[in-house]
């Protein structure tokens, strides 16, 4: 064996290795140039008509003539207070909440399954099944729902042949959560929402879950904590992270939809509803901005809730 | 925890016919061995040999598909890791990162529903057994690889486990920190009088800190003893190998050097160097061989070179005149540095 040298000509000298050599020495340079399109987009279509829009809840609206007063004042945000529009909140924040503890609920028991037991067919399996109902349309899947809750509808028929139909009854008439049927009532809404943004509350925890090492489960149980214990004082405290990232998603996606509860639910309104309205027909624009600003200041209570309880501590 | 006191017949640990295997990949096949309470025993062996899994049997996170472990006496197989009195220093320290150090070492007591004040007084005392004192409040994030590995240490002493089992803690340190920790650990098991068993695929660091050697070879342990026996007599052409790559005079060399023709083993610092003119020593056969490589180890030279019937490596005084690759040279072979070993003369391992 013999190593030939061989006279190679230096590459060419252009003007994109001249650009390339300016980009190596400053790295900040590059950044500011991948950066610069997205940031001045975002910036000044997306957080400046959002501002813009949020900005109206200082004003307020003539009552007679409804074209809009601009002069700053607190009126229409203390009209947020008002038992019918205060009513709204709760109702939103309420759903919202139940919303949440039922994906976290369902979620977990799947996420850990995936995280922690599934084999690579059956976690191709699990993404699958995760990630199918985001694919198809969002109306469709309501509208689906609908007829499963309606009272001719699978569910109803469902409880019937298992001899179930009495707790149905039962249950559609408590007075808040029933209804005339699961299709117009809160149940029937928050099961919606509970399918719609499960895939939203699996992913996160499932991630969260995937990181735990399998050595810190091991280790719990070598000091000898049962796997109860080792459940409660490492697993969960360390998929709390991830419970909190789906928290966010589903609840602020709750706060914010105003189809489900048009389609199924009550008559009363909900606080996407209220802004929709508000907005259109009503052109109350001020109240409308107003409305908006409530699902920002409750997600920032939310996350600042969740810090405090310690949340965050293991990321 | 169970009452301490065991009689010095009982064994720390007793393996007899113990196999685990997972899928048709025998990690454990066949092991007996016996830990005696207090003993400093190391598992050597390369990676997948099955010195993890033996270890982990021990601990309770495997299950033997056969044979029988006793732990002081007591059956063990069948119970879950929570119940054994043993516990173990993970190879990744396996701190929990939500919990600060305190919390950490205090784990295992709030299990057992120790007091609050106790319990921060007995992690207080494990911290500073191994030098941590008052790094309490931190987080395993915040410490250096040397701290953590020292929490995980103090963690798993502080439940005065019967047996502490090691899993390659030594891993992932630097020579400098890894030569500091092996002088400490030595004393602590010193001081505590505790069994530690440690596992490891660093010969150096088996042989300076063990009592005994068992050395791992495709899930069997093919030789245990004492860290003097296993370097100066290995049994076998792997251990030879494995543990200070020692030379293998193979049966028709042998009878070249003017021994009985069978296998030895023959470490590389039992051979001399001569000098050109000089008389060949007594007792010992002189060959004539050339230098194929030299590399400088500090201390001592180690020359690759080819004498007619084998490849050998020499390891000589650096201080001596080193002799340049393609220069022939002269090699006294001490007729008493052949080892015999058991084994087939050729094949196998290389």
């Amino acid at each position: 064996m013999s190593l030939v040298t061989l006279d190679l000509p230096a590459p060419r000298d252009g003007f994109a290795r001249r650009l390339s050599d300016a980009l190596m020495r400053r790295a900040s340079l590059i950044v500011l140039l991948l950066l610069a399109p997205p940031l001045l987009w975002l910036g000044i279509v997306y957080l400046g008509s959002l501002l813009v829009f949020l900005g109206q809840a200082i004003f307020s609206i003539d009552e007679f003539s409804g074209t809009i007063v601009r002069e700053p004042t607190t009126a229409t945000l203390l009209e947020l207070f008002r038992p019918a529009n205060f009513d709204i909140l709760m109702r939103t924040v309420g759903v919202a909440t139940a919303v949440t503890l039922l994906c976290a609920l369902i979620a977990f028991p799947i996420a850990y399954y995936a995280a922690r037991y599934a084999g690579p067919r059956a976690k191709a399996g699990f993404y699958l099944a995760v990630m199918m109902p985001l694919w198809s349309s969002y109306l469709v899947k309501v509208y689906g729902w609908k007829l499963l809750l309606a009272r001719e509808g699978a569910i109803s028929w469902f409880a019937g042949r298992l001899g179930l139909d009495g707790a149905l009854e039962a249950w559609l008439a408590l007075p808040l959560v029933g209804g005339p049927s699961l299709s117009v009532s809160y149940t029937g809404m928050v099961l919606t929402f509970t399918y719609l943004w499960l895939p939203f509350m699996i992913l996160p925890v499932q991630a969260a879950l995937e990181r735990v090492p399998a050595s810190l489960i091991e280790a719990a149980g070598d000091l000898g904590a049962s796997p109860g214990y080792t459940f409660r004082s490492v697993i969960l405290p360390l998929a709390m992270p991830g419970v909190v990232a789906g928290a966010v998603f589903t609840f602020s996606l709750t706060l914010g939809d105003y189809i489900v509860p048009q389609i199924i639910g009550t008559s009363a309104l909900v606080l996407g509803q209220a802004v929709y309205t508000l907005q259109g027909t009503a052109g109350n624009i001020p109240l409308a901005a107003a409305f908006s600003l409530v699902p920002i200041l409750v997600m920032a209570l939310f996350l600042t809730l969740a810090r405090r309880t310690g949340a965050f501590d293991a990321m | 925890m169970h009452a301490p006191a065991p009689s010095a017949a009982v064994s720390a640990v007793r393996f007899a016919g113990v196999v685990r295997h997972f899928g048709s990949v025998k990690a454990v096949d066949g092991v007996d061995l016996s830990i005696a309470p207090g003993e400093f025993f190391a598992m050597l062996g390369p990676s997948g040999s099955g010195k993890t899994t033996c270890l982990r049997l021990i601990a309770g996170f495997e299950q033997p598909d056969g044979g029988h472990i006793e732990i002081f006496g007591e059956t063990v197989e069948g119970l879950p890791p929570y119940r054994r009195p043993v516990n173990t220093v993970f190879q990744d320290y396996a701190l929990f990162p939500h919990l600060s150090v305190g919390e950490n070492v205090a784990y295992g007591l709030k299990v057992r529903g120790v007091p609050r004040a106790e319990r921060e007084k007995l992690a207080r005392e494990a911290l500073a057994l191994v030098k941590l004192a008052g790094l309490e409040a931190r987080r395993p994030a915040q410490l250096s690889g040397g701290q953590r590995q020292r929490v995980a240490l103090a963690r798993a002493l502080v439940v005065r486990p019967k047996v502490l089992l090691l899993d390659e803690p030594l891993g992932a340190l630097d020579l400098k920190l890894r030569e500091e920790m092996q002088v400490e650990l030595k004393g602590l098991q010193r001081a505590l009088g505790l069994s530690f068993v440690f596992v490891t695929h660093d010969q150096g660091e088996a042989l300076s800190m063990a009592d005994r050697v068992a050395v791992f070879n495709e899930g069997r342990i093919v030789q245990v003893g004492p860290p003097e026996e296993v370097y100066e007599r290995p049994a076998t052409r792997f251990v030879a190998a494995f543990v200070g790559a020692a030379n293998v005079i193979e049966p028709d060399m042998a009878a070249v050097l003017g021994a009985v023709p069978r296998l030895y083993s023959l470490r590389p610092e039992k051979i001399a160097l001569l000098a050109h003119a000089a008389p060949a020593p007594a007792g010992a056969a002189v060959v004539e061989a050339v230098v194929v490589d030299v590399s400088y180890q500090g201390p001592v030279r180690r020359l690759a070179v080819r004498t007619p019937g084998a490849t050998l490596v020499a390891a000589v005084p650096a201080a001596q005149h080193a002799p340049a690759p393609g220069e022939t040279v002269r090699l006294a072979i001490p007729l008493a540095a052949l080892v015999p070993m058991e084994g087939e003369p050729k094949g196998g391992g290389a």
